[in-house]
């Protein structure tokens, strides 16, 4: 007997809205989780001071900037080697046995756990060079962690970029370059910043790869070269060591409402640069 | 009449399927030249060829000459940024930049390193003038040309390439997406513009073709079957081809 395409639909309807309604659902129980257990303990006070006796008292200061830091620096370094990188592959070359080896070497790259990224920058910048626990040994090994994302997110944003767009600016005698700078890219940012908002989550929120690279001293960074511990860090160790669950929290609320900020404004900044080019 | 471009002997294959059989022809200075043929009959190709924008295709075999003012554009040491700054071309789908109505017709010009605004912002007036457009839009030139209607599309692509100052304008089946009125404004465009500049028209439409052109050629398979003052290919065919073409028994 034949269902009948309506009910079908109707059922399909549900489904559907169920799957949607559930995941955000379950996305509105965690952040309410956090609020509910981390907003008594939020405060101006807890932003602005450092932590004492091992967190257990003061509040997150030299985190809040250990994050910032850290995700700043690596975004800038990794942007435009990963961009840089995309360009390339799209634009500069054909589709060759070498470009398909650069590829299959990103894809694996996005796919290794991140704390062998963590094991190779102890490794590597730590030990071998000698920088020691340092914000520039996790910034180095953080931006080659994210490379991968940006590389791949920044392609897809420039293949999608119209062919004909392209064979338009050449006619209006426009260079390569040109064509790429003025065109190609003004169209592909908002795929690109996808890319970097995703890679900003990231290294916002990663432990194991910053714990063997930056370390995780309490102390506020002021060189490259100093120590310091990032909010993920800083949860994780507050939590683990089983030290205060309450400021755990709390810094999980500022972890979480940082990252909406960040997007709020990327995206905001974003319209404001790519509204000339619509 | 002067030549401006002549054309000798070229064939273009792309992979083993050739495209134009040996193709030679001379076009004139300040006149339209309509290049008409059925689909696949090589007047895009030839198109290509004159701007160079055939660079772009792969597995491209290309032999024979083409001369502008003499000078072999197909040579080693032609820049072909250069030869398109001569040649301006507009496509059969109108393709506005993605930006606003004044930068896509002064997006050319600042190319070619004009950066004063007053000097850009003449340019786009006067192009804008030429290709009947400007009244239309001279109070919003900074709305998104996405905004324009198909007519008023292919009309700014049309003022594009004119900002770019090129010797040699060609149009390829420019008003095949767009509605009579809109037909009739680029083709009242086009009989001012011959007086400045070469023109060469690809068109599937005979009418427009008889309508507008001074010279014609009938392209089919990728051989030029005909080519003559349009009024005598029209009137006065040589060949049962064209003729065939002409009163649309096949095409």
């Amino acid at each position: 007997m034949r269902i009948n395409p309506r009910i079908v639909d109707a059922a399909a309807k549900v489904g559907l809205s169920g799957q949607a309604f559930f995941t955000v659902g379950i996305l509105i129980v965690i952040v309410a989780i956090i609020c509910v257990k981390g907003l008594p303990y939020v405060n101006m006070e807890f932003i602005v001071s450092s932590p004492e006796d091992m967190g257990r008292h003061g509040g997150i200061f030299s985190a809040i900037i250990g994050t910032g830091l850290l995700a700043f620096l690596s975004i800038l370094f990794a942007t435009p080697l990963g961009v840089g990188t995309a360009i390339f592959l799209t634009e500069y070359t054909k589709e060759s046995a070498f470009t398909k080896m650069i590829r299959f070497g990103v894809e694996s790259l996005a796919g290794i756990p991140s704390i062998l990224y963590g094991l190779f920058g102890f490794i590597f910048f730590v030990i071998k060079l000698g920088m020691g626990w340092s914000l520039l040994a996790g910034v180095l090994t953080m931006t080659i962690m994210i490379l991968p994302t940006i590389i791949r997110t920044s392609e897809e944003a420039i293949k999608s970029v119209p062919r004909n767009l392209r064979i338009v600016s050449y006619s209006l005698s426009a260079t390569k370059w040109e064509t790429v700078t003025k065109v190609v890219l003004p169209a592909a940012a908002p795929g690109i910043l996808t890319g970097i908002m995703l890679s900003v989550g990231r290294a916002v929120g990663e432990t194991a790869a910053v714990i063997f690279t930056m370390g995780s001293s309490l102390r506020l960074p002021t060189s490259l070269m100093d120590s310091g511990r990032t909010m993920a860090v800083h949860f994780y160790i507050l939590a683990r060591e089983g030290i205060s669950m309450e400021k755990a929290y709390a810094t999980a609320l500022v972890l979480v409402f940082s990252i909406l900020f960040i997007n709020v404004i990327a995206y905001y900044i974003m319209n404001k640069v790519t509204s000339r080019y619509s | 009449m002067d030549i401006k471009i002549k054309i000798e002997k070229l064939k273009v294959a792309f992979g083993k399927n050739e495209i134009l059989k040996g193709i030679s022809a001379d076009v004139f200075k300040n006149q339209i030249t309509g290049f008409m043929g059925p689909a696949g009959s090589g007047k895009s190709t030839l198109i290509s060829v004159i701007n160079r924008m055939i660079d772009f295709e792969d597995h491209v075999a290309i032999a024979g000459k083409v001369y502008i003012d003499g000078e072999d554009i197909l040579g080693e040491e032609i820049d072909d940024v250069q030869l398109r700054r001569r040649v301006g071309t507009v496509f059969a789908v109108p393709i506005p930049l993605p930006r606003s109505i004044f930068e896509n017709v002064a997006y050319g010009p600042r190319l070619q390193g004009i950066s004063d605004r007053i000097k850009i912002r003449e340019i786009v007036r006067d192009s804008l003038k030429k290709a009947f457009l400007w009244d239309e839009v001279k109070d919003r030139m900074n709305t998104s040309a996405l905004k324009l209607s198909g007519g008023q599309q292919q009309r700014l692509c049309l003022a594009r390439t004119l900002a770019l100052v090129p010797e040699i304008i060609l149009l390829d089946e420019p008003c095949s997406g767009l509605d009579p009125i809109s037909t009739a404004k680029i083709e009242e465009a086009l009989d001012e513009l011959k007086k400045d500049y070469t023109i060469i028209l690809v068109s599937n439409n005979t009418k427009q073709i008889a309508r507008i052109t001074d010279f014609v050629s009938f392209f089919y398979m990728g051989d030029l079957i005909e080519y003559g003052p349009t009024e005598r290919v029209f009137t006065n065919p040589s060949i049962k081809q064209t003729e065939d073409y002409i009163q649309g028994k096949f095409g």
